[in-house]
């Protein structure tokens, strides 16, 4: 199903453009400068409330309208869930995110969208993201042996 | 009060907000998939690694498109650039950036989600779990910059 999705032209299109707009958005709201981040974090402008809101706004409608007016996606075979399950280890990592977060007031989206419109400083942040996730992996490689 | 708590106003983050929204959901409705950014970070390592945990077909299945969902973000941020906006300069320490990338890294895969996955797709799905998550960020983003800007670091 997902491979089929991932050789359609018209499917890359449309994931490429939609990155873009996320990308272009996230520059417009200024949340590619860690600074407008860090200044909500710390009550000093609550912009990014704006921002999150109008964001999930638009998929609500998105997430819960369409599925029901269409049997499949335009370009795809279904509507694919997001699978999460909370448990404890799921809240560390959240704590620790919000460490990181908290720390350099980058995320992975505007890490991306901000090298794009030429913060090269970035380039670190993205180092770390992506040493972070092969840490975990190395990690959780490890978990499930050890339970095997 | 409003006034304080926006000194920048709002147009531009409801503005910017809309358009980040408009993304994901275009991403949805025409390929079905969630357009959570941070999974890309772990899918990429199934081109280099070896081991089970990397070879796993959601990430096998998954790095092309989020490879070129990556590249959109790029080109959105440097698109803004091209249009003539501009960009005001950012002065975050090395060290930060190195320090917090791992945490967010680490963290958000161990979480299953950033604010992108939890806090847009997840909070549009209604999911609960999800809500918990971006409680527990926020709770924890808000608090480690509280006090580094109290004590000046």
């Amino acid at each position: 199903m997902t491979m089929a999705q991932t050789k359609s032209p018209l499917g890359t299109v449309a994931t490429l453009a939609s990155g873009l707009l996320f990308g272009f958005g996230l520059a417009w709201s200024t949340m590619i400068r860690p600074e407008s981040v860090l200044a909500f974090l710390t009550f000093d402008d609550l912009g990014l409330l704006f921002v999150l809101g109008c964001a999930v706004g638009v998929n609500l409608l998105a997430y819960q309208l369409v599925p029901r007016l269409w049997s499949r996606p335009l370009l795809g075979t279904a509507f694919q869930p997001r699978p999460f399950e909370l448990d404890r280890s799921a809240l560390l990592g959240g704590v620790l995110f919000g460490v990181g977060w908290g720390l350099c007031g980058v995320c992975p989206g505007p890490a991306l969208a901000g090298l794009g419109a030429g913060n090269l400083d970035l380039l670190i942040a993205l180092a770390g993201i992506f040493a972070g996730a092969l840490l975990h992996g190395l990690w959780a490689g490890r978990q499930a042996q050890a339970a095997a | 009060m409003s006034v304080t708590l926006f000194p920048n106003g709002i147009a531009h983050y409801a503005v910017g907000g809309t358009l980040m929204g408009l993304g994901v959901a275009l991403l949805y409705v025409t390929t079905g998939r969630p357009g959570g950014v941070s999974t890309f970070f772990s899918s990429s390592w199934s081109w280099l690694m070896r081991g089970p945990f990397f070879r796993q077909a959601s990430f096998l299945d998954s790095r092309n498109w989020r490879l070129v969902y990556t590249l959109g973000l790029m080109l959105g941020g440097g698109l803004y650039l091209l249009a003539g906006m501009s960009v005001e300069a950012s002065h975050i320490p090395a060290w930060k950036l190195a320090v917090g990338g791992v945490l967010i890294g680490f963290g958000a895969r161990l979480g299953g989600g950033c604010t992108s996955g939890h806090g847009i797709c997840g909070m549009a799905s209604l999911s609960a779990p999800s809500l918990v998550m971006v409680i527990t960020f926020l709770g924890t983003g808000i608090v480690t910059a509280s006090l580094l800007k109290w004590l000046g670091v």
